[in-house]
């Protein structure tokens, strides 16, 4: 079919291409870029604390050698945290530029429609009224998170799920389940308020390696799921008609896309409580640095990532006291949400 | 060159809910060329093009594309063969011109989707077919309506598809950029054998434009052929509900609908 | 008269019916609130016999019955003023912004609030009923602003959708700042829980007269309101051309919606769903328009936490479920049943 292009069609062509391998390597450096960034934050996290490892002691912790003093410190207690940081933030930002770029509207967070308060309140009821803890806490959490999405699904599916109905009944149960957690809480002794309220926070304070296992199970197998729909989000983006009249199998592909989703979250969740607006924020910006050249999946991922360790990292040691990295991600995150905000409804409302 | 492909309805029942909005009807589009469907508001056009790309699942009755049915295909090997512009297609914030068409690309592309030579090519031929090679960098956004319109109809064309169905493509346009649009499918018609379905509004730019007019109302085919023996008065006032004059365009000589109204009517001599 | 029968956006008839039968609603909801007012004070963690009522309320207190009714007294009358003060607010906040799904809970509004009487506490050392109230009602006027003006920026100014999405953001925005506000307070971190889920409880004469002015000033400004929010209805490009100043009279009926629902926010804690679903249920009794609707907003909003309270007596006997936590049991069923019902626009 190529044939003898006009010169007119060959000039087209070469702008076609050239436009195509400029935007692809400037994907790739930030790509690049955001990995060594997170390579560097993963390192200094490690290395740096109240007492700090040099390079080599860390290294030999890693490859299971007994260095004096870091083999406690970076092992048992920065390592898994520093990795989780990474596990979970990768988890949260893919869930989030997900949900974001399928209901066509960046504020669409599961923040906000309903997946984390539902898991919020199972945690909040399982470690004040049921007085379990670790392990049981997460299953609590994990199957409350996947309920509560089935049940708003199946609320707003009438015919199809309109991207607008979810999201208002998600902001209706989240209300409901927002109570249900504020009653439970009230009921708590102090012990399990304390408790409860430490892992509403989102805190990876005494991260164990099986909360690590937890969430890197299902990063491992919803995320490769998800990236390979990327090409079909994408077009979803252009509406349901126009994505079914490219092929796409619109109703089955959301549900694939939610279900991981959902997952994702929930398992992150339940290993580091509901990190404030990690889901909400990656999407955005990520989409601010890569520009509108295809799938924002892998980069809002990564953004996720960098944001839970940094956020940490501050958490511990920038300020007087400790605060867990929900709380720094939800301060620090809220003005940059709002601008967010205002930005994408000025110019309409996609990502 | 194209292939010609058949397209033809079967009895075909179509609804939302409790509600039927299409009811028994049979039609068959003539391969190769470009068919206008006109009808008054709300009487199934949009979703009779919904279902005959199968975005909408018949209650009963079949859509047939060379024989076979439409819903029983693969999703994508029919998005190869049959491309749909529907009527308010969403653009997202910020994509460039070349992006946008880019993404008709998806049906010939694999699970983690590589670009090819091909696609490029695809791309190219595209956009100087809409004549829109002069925007590939700019963004969606900023351009008028009838450019808009037309990177649109390059996105469904970088899809290679030897049907193109168009629902109401020129309905927000003023009038230059309706007859740009037109013109503009007609070159494809002519030049590459597309054939072309659209759902038009204005009854003169629909008997203009195409070689074969579907009048539909109350659910079924109320009349169909050259739009010449469509355009009549009696199939208005029976389709539409209103009195008129037909007579000759004195520019194509197609016919040309004039509408009587209650006022301003000049009284026979 | 013809009877016109519109139908509105949400596919609901809107049925305006005669004033005659709006009266008949008017006194079945006067004489529901009574019997509401005197189940409230009769059921609790122990039941009061008619007899003991009447005695208590003539002002004896020679029993426990009699005691009980007299504590429950100001709990009714707070119940009812803050159940009106939320629901005319509600009713005015749809009115205003033209959309079925406005509330304040919805809109951030009560979180707003929320922050600034929490940051009084913590930072200010607020500590007087007046102080909560005044800090209340700013916080919720800051944010209805910020809210509604994010939420209308952008195509197709404010949709329901957008405007609850941007609500929904800044909640959780300024839940945060709560949260952060809170956490290093051990020592008002249980205060501010059990005022954040919202009851009305602790209630005395005392705790409730500072609120008052603050009630009928906001009551008065809503129902002064209700011609202007009827022309606003039309559109505000409509409503200009029938005469009405359209930006003073949105501020106006927002500034008497933001004190009723900051006052009673700084007095029972954030409740959330009154304001939503009661104007959509007055609607069907008395139709679209405001000079009725607003009033039977207030009273059937009065009637609407009455119940709820006495309902979260009932249910968690000898203790009890605060009203904060039963409006949003059932109002978010309602919320959703409305969001289903509505015909929803893609985006």
């Amino acid at each position: 079919m190529t044939a003898l292009a006009t010169p007119q069609e060959q000039s087209t062509l070469e702008l076609v291409r050239s436009g195509r391998a400029r935007r692809a390597s400037r994907r790739r450096l930030v790509l690049v870029i955001l990995v060594a960034l997170i390579v560097a934050v993963f390192a200094v996290s490690l290395m740096v604390g109240q007492t700090f490892y040099t390079p080599a002691q860390v290294l030999g912790v890693i490859f299971g050698q007994d260095v004096p003093g870091a083999t406690f410190t970076v092992g048992r207690l920065r390592l898994p945290r520093a990795i989780l940081a990474v596990i979970a933030g990768l988890s949260f930002g893919l869930a989030g530029v997900t949900f974001q770029t399928m209901l066509r509207n960046p504020l669409a967070s599961p923040d906000i429609i309903g997946i984390s308060a539902g898991a919020s309140a199972a945690a909040s009821f399982a470690i004040v009224t049921l007085s379990l803890s670790g392990a049981a806490v997460s299953i609590f959490a994990i199957v409350a998170g996947l309920g509560v999405a089935l049940l708003v699904y199946g609320l707003s599916y009438k015919g199809g799920a309109a991207g607008t109905r979810l999201i208002l009944v998600g902001i209706g149960i989240a209300a409901m389940l927002d109570s249900l957690t504020n009653y439970v809480l009230s009921r708590a002794g102090q012990w399990d308020l304390q408790e409860a309220l430490r892992w509403l926070t989102g805190s990876l304070n005494g991260t164990t390696w099986p909360q690590v296992l937890t969430a890197l199970i299902a990063l491992v197998i919803f995320a490769p799921l998800l990236l390979s729909r990327s090409g079909q989000l994408g077009a979803m983006q252009l509406g349901d008609d126009t994505a079914g009249a490219l092929g796409v199998r619109v109703e089955r592909t959301r549900l694939i896309v939610i279900i991981s989703a959902v997952g994702l979250i929930a398992f992150a969740t339940a290993a580091a409580g509901p990190i404030a607006f990690v889901a909400f924020l990656s999407g955005p910006i990520a989409a601010r640095i890569v520009g509108p050249n295809g799938s924002v999946l892998l980069p809002a991922s990564l953004v996720g990532a960098l944001l839970v360790l940094v956020a940490d990292f501050t958490g511990q040691y920038a300020f007087g006291t400790r605060f867990p990295v929900g709380v720094v991600t939800g301060v620090l995150g809220a003005p940059y949400l709002i601008y967010l905000i205002i930005r994408t409804n000025r110019a309409g409302g996609s990502l | 060159m194209t292939e010609s492909h058949e397209l033809v309805a079967k009895k075909l029942t179509l609804g939302y809910g409790d509600r039927t909005v299409i009811d028994g009807l049979d039609l068959r589009l003539p391969p190769g060329q470009i068919t206008a469907i006109v009808g008054p508001n709300a009487c199934g056009k949009s979703t009779l093009l919904r279902s005959m790309s199968r975005l909408l699942a018949p209650k009963g009755g079949q859509v047939l594309l060379d024989g076979k049915s439409v819903h029983r295909m693969p999703a994508k090997e029919l998005a190869r063969t049959l491309g749909l512009l529907p009527q308010s297609p969403i653009a997202p914030e910020g994509i460039t011109v070349t992006d946008l068409v880019g993404r008709g690309r998806q049906p010939h592309q694999g699970l983690f989707s590589r670009w090819s030579r091909a696609d490029d090519v695809a791309v190219a031929d595209a956009l100087d077919a809409t004549q829109t090679a002069a925007l590939a960098d700019r963004s969606v956004d900023e351009l008028s309506g009838g450019q808009r319109q037309r990177v649109w109809i390059a996105m469904a064309l970088a899809q290679q598809t030897d049907l193109l169905l168009l629902d109401e493509p020129t309905t927000f346009l003023d009038v230059s950029h309706q007859i740009e649009v037109l013109d503009l499918l007609t070159d494809l018609n002519r030049t590459r054998g597309t054939t072309i379905v659209m759902v038009l509004h204005d009854l003169n730019l629909a008997a203009r434009y195409s070689d074969h007019l579907i009048a539909i109302a109350d659910g079924t085919v109320h009349a169909e052929g050259d739009p010449s023996a469509v355009l009549t008065e009696d199939i208005v006032r029976t389709v539409f509900g209103i009195d008129s004059r037909v007579i000759p365009d004195p520019i194509t000589g197609k016919p040309l609908m004039l509408p009587i109204g209650r006022h301003h009517v000049i009284a026979e001599a | 008269m013809t009877e016109v029968i519109p139908r509105s956006d949400s596919g609901v008839a809107a049925v305006r019916r005669p004033n005659r039968v709006r009266f008949l609603w008017l006194l079945a909801v006067l004489v529901l609130l009574v019997v509401l007012a005197w189940t409230s004070l009769v059921i609790g963690s122990r039941d009061v016999s008619f007899d003991d009522l009447v005695a208590a309320l003539g002002g004896s207190t020679d029993n426990l019955s009699q005691a009980a009714v007299i504590k429950r007294i100001p709990r009714t009358v707070l119940a009812l003023i803050v159940g009106a003060a939320l629901g005319l607010s509600g009713a005015v906040m749809q009115g205003v912004t033209r959309n079925p799904l406005a509330d304040p809970s919805i809109l951030g509004v009560n979180m707003g609030a929320s922050l600034a009487v929490v940051t009084g506490i913590a930072w200010f050392g607020l500590s007087t009923a007046t102080g909560y109230l005044w800090a209340a009602i700013a916080g919720a006027g800051v944010t209805a602003v910020l809210v509604y003006v994010i939420g209308s920026l952008g195509r197709g100014g404010a949709t329901p959708l957008k405007l609850a999405l941007a609500g929904a953001a800044t909640s959780a925005a300024l839940a945060s700042f709560i949260t952060a506000v809170a956490l290093p307070r051990g020592d008002i971190a249980a205060n501010i829980r059990s005022w954040q889920i919202g009851g009305v409880g602790g209630a005395s004469f005392e705790s409730i007269q500072p609120m008052l002015p603050f009630f009928i000033a906001g009551v008065a400004i809503c129902l002064l309101s209700a011609r202007s929010l009827n022309s606003l209805a039309l559109g505000d490009d409509l409503a200009a051309s029938l005469g009405e100043r359209v930006a003073i009279a949105r501020s106006v009926a927002a500034l008497g919606a933001v004190l009723l629902c900051g006052a009673a926010t700084a007095i029972a804690g954030p409740i959330g769903f009154v304001g939503l679903v009661v104007p959509h249920f007055c609607r069907l009794l008395v139709g679209v328009d405001q000079r009725w609707l607003l009033p039977f907003s207030a009273l059937t909003g009065a009637g609407l936490l009455v119940v709820a309270d006495v309902l979260g007596r009932i249910i968690a006997r000898p203790s009890e479920l605060d009203v904060g936590i039963l409006t949003a049991l059932i109002g978010a069923p309602f919320f959703i049943a409305i969001v289903r019902r509505q015909k929803v626009r893609a985006l």
